[in-house]
């Protein structure tokens, strides 16, 4: 039985403009592709901006840890050092982790949902162009000491007015992905069918839709109040501590969401096997949403009495359980259920590790750890506020995060390109990443146990906290190495092998495979009707050939 | 000799810019929703201060204000008789309704400046005149937005795409969800003060 049909309706044409580069020229081609409506190309954009954002943020991580450990040499003024641990802050939630996997999802949404195209591909593309030129103003102000604490009114001002175009462009994003999940569905793919990445980009887009409006309309005071009376925001001082809930945990739970569902997508592909219990990992990815989203709104530190009855012991923890340990309980039903699908069933069936898998895994893993971190963040007897403890925490979130989606890049390649990564170099650099996530972030959670103050040049930096820092930046510089590579690895010209072996080079089982490798402008010449989870797989049929 | 007649196109998207409205509105009610919670809070820390929040010399006119609130929720009736005759493909009444709607609209804004000019609040004097700014610019902008989405659904509609009535719904829907926006700025910025 084919449990995916294909209707017999039109095919639709593709749009004017998209095959502009035969006989029109470089410039006509550039224009064409820079201007492009097509959620694909916007998302490849995004990614590559996102991508170049990753590179130049993990150099000023390379750039604090040396002023860190250089002592009494110090390598920047005083003045300067603030807007770096902002720059570094902002780029990486901001400038990497939420826009690189927005980017994944526009690319691949319409894709997985059977659509032909997102919804309100303009808005998408639109948001894409706001984003990024809210994020140069943001590096331009930043650069002329504008950020929190900034010297510069004007500068300030600026930086004010680039967040609102850095938020708002990601919301526009967020918009056109929810309302796609939404609304555009092929016929017969029910939400419980939704394949785990799109799932997930729908919670974190919601999420996302409730967040950041509430970040915009803070900005819109502190703008107003800074131009004018500073009398209610602590002027410049006052920005960073007014915007820094979006910027920290569990903010960035709700923007790694997408990561987790990559890796949930993964899962039974590698194990070659169908994902049980569809609807628990749905409840786990949307419980993270969920209880991330709460916890947005609480940003408390808890009194986590380890004395005392076990009456006020239970009501001092239930607030403390509820906005921190539940966005870690979804990640552990998550990894839960996948280890279920990856237990042996004595068939023999031997896993297909990928470097997609690799990096997913990694990521997912990096994830966790972070967000353990930032569970013991709020306990207000392990004193670890304002200590590089919290820097510990984010980073190992987002570049969870981003190894997460550098697999996702890897794994949906042949859907933008018809290519593969190689798998042996991809693998390393899989390893190459966890190793620069865990030199980047380890050695803080011990720095903060001892105090390490977060932003602060004044600390001392001699005996083992010097070490700590040396390895920090060691593990940034093993970043931006990471990008630059994955990037070369992915951009170099095609060779022998290269190519995808067919539409469908992972046997995966989402929708997205049944369409051609690379994927046409309009994703599928004839919007298939679904009629399980996993698409693909049945239509290959047991003997693992196309029907 | 017979021929078939060839396939339809594929089915078209689910409401997809009534949803895509919903998701707007939701993030607009997020964000008049967390201006107002920070009005509250800056509010409070004035008054436990023992200052005062509004200034000495400020009063804000009751009048237009009221006037704006019952003028948006009268923009909503004007809006959903736009989406009621669409559905029946009335054009005369749909064209009729639309244009009210952005009369209102415009009435609205106006009232909007005009409470501005006989308020005279120096904006650099106080943090209060900069959040009352802030907010009301705020909603003001909102309210531009409505009036351009106003436009294009009488363009649309007028136009001849009379089966386009989803846009006409979804313009309807964002003046509702506005007119809950306002209402509770109304309540704490013009009233509570």
């Amino acid at each position: 039985m084919s449990t995916t049909d294909l209707r017999p309706d039109s095919i639709a044409t593709s749009p004017p403009g998209t095959d502009v580069a035969a006989g029109t020229g470089a410039v006509a081609a550039t224009a064409a592709w820079l201007t492009s409506a097509d959620s694909k190309v916007t998302g490849i954009k995004m990614i590559g901006c996102s991508l170049l954002a990753l590179a130049a943020t993990a150099v000023v991580g390379v750039l604090l840890g040396l002023e860190r450990v250089s002592g009494s040499d110090s390598l920047f003024d005083a003045g300067a050092l603030p807007q770096l641990f902002v720059a570094f802050r902002i780029g990486l939630v901001f400038g990497v982790l939420a826009p690189l996997l927005l980017g994944i999802a526009l690319a691949i949404v319409p894709l997985q949902v059977g659509a032909r195209s997102l919804a309100f591909p303009k808005v998408a593309a639109a948001g894409f162009w706001t984003w990024l030129s809210g994020l140069v103003l943001v590096i331009v102000s930043l650069a002329a000491n504008g950020g929190p604490g900034g010297g510069e009114a004007k500068m300030v001002d600026l930086f004010l007015a680039a967040q609102v175009l850095l938020v708002v462009g990601l919301a526009a994003v967020s918009l056109a992905l929810a309302t796609t999940v939404l609304t555009t569905r092929a016929p017969g793919m029910r939400l419980g069918r939704v394949p785990f990445f799109s799932w997930s980009v729908l919670v974190a887009a919601i999420g996302l839709l409730l967040m950041l409006p509430v970040l915009v309309g803070v900005l819109i005071y502190l703008f107003v109040d800074h131009q004018h009376a500073r009398a209610l925001f602590g002027g410049n001082a006052g920005v960073g501590s007014w915007i820094g809930f979006a910027l920290t945990q569990p903010a960035t739970y709700l923007y790694a969401l997408p990561a987790v569902g990559i890796t949930a997508e993964l899962v039974p592909v590698t194990f070659r096997t169908r994902m049980p219990m569809r609807g628990v990992i749905y409840a786990g990815l949307a419980l993270v949403g969920v209880a991330a989203l709460s916890g947005v709104t609480q940003q408390a530190f808890h009194d986590v009495p380890w004395t005392g009855s076990g009456g006020t012991k239970f009501e001092d923890l239930l607030p403390y359980a509820i906005f921190t340990l539940l966005p870690l309980l979804g990640v552990v039903i998550v990894l839960g259920v996948g280890a279920l699908a990856g237990k042996p069933d004595g068939s023999g069936t031997r896993p297909n590790i990928t470097a997609p898998f690799l990096f997913g895994f990694f990521g997912l893993g990096m994830i966790f750890v972070g967000m353990l971190a930032g569970a013991l963040l709020p306990i207000k007897d392990l004193g670890l506020q304002g200590t590089v403890f919290e820097e510990s925490a984010l980073v190992y979130v987002a570049y969870g995060g981003v190894l997460c989606a550098l697999g996702g890049i890897a794994w949906w390649l042949p859907k933008w390109t018809g290519r593969t990564v190689p798998m042996v170099p991809a693998m390393g650099l899989a390893l190459l990443g966890v190793l620069a996530t865990v030199l980047a972030a380890l050695p803080y959670v011990i720095a903060g146990f001892a105090d390490q103050p977060a932003s602060s040049g004044t600390y001392d930096y001699s005996g083992p906290s010097g070490l700590w820092n040396v390895l920090v930046t060691i593990g940034h510089a093993l970043m931006v190495l990471t990008a630059l590579a994955f990037a070369a690895l992915v951009l170099r010209p095609a060779r022998a092998g290269d190519e995808a072996s067919g539409d469908d080079p992972w046997h995966a089982q989402t929708l997205e495979w049944t369409t051609t490798s690379p994927a046409p402008v309009d994703n599928y010449a004839e919007v298939p009707t679904v009629m399980s989870p996993e698409p693909a797989l049945a239509r290959r049929g047991p003997d693992g050939a196309d029907r | 000799m017979t021929r078939a007649l060839p396939a339809g196109p594929a089915a078209p998207p689910r409401r997809q810019l009534f949803v895509g409205t919903a998701l707007a509105g939701v993030a607009t009610l997020m964000l008049i929703g967390g201006m107002l919670a920070i009005w509250i809070l800056q509010r409070q820390r004035a008054l436990d201060a023992g200052e005062l929040w509004v200034p000495r010399g400020i009063e804000i006119p009751g009048v237009p204000t009221n006037v704006m609130l019952i003028g948006i929720w009268a923009l909503c009736i004007f809006a959903q008789w736009a989406s009621w005759s669409a559905r029946r493909a009335d054009r005369p009444h749909t064209a009729v309704a639309l244009g009210l709607t952005a009369v209102m609209a415009i009435a609205i804004i106006n009232a909007q400046a005009y409470v501005y000019n006989q308020m005279e609040l120096p904006i650099a004097e106080t943090g209060y005149a900069g959040m009352f700014y802030a907010i009301t610019g705020t909603m003001t902008a909102l309210m531009v937005v409505g009036l351009a989405f106003t436009g294009v659904a009488t363009f649309r509609f007028l136009g001849g795409r009379m089966q386009d009535r989803e846009v006409v719904a979804a313009h309807a829907l964002y003046w509702y969800i506005l007119a809950i926006a306002f209402s509770a700025m109304w309540l704490i910025v013009y009233v509570t003060k």
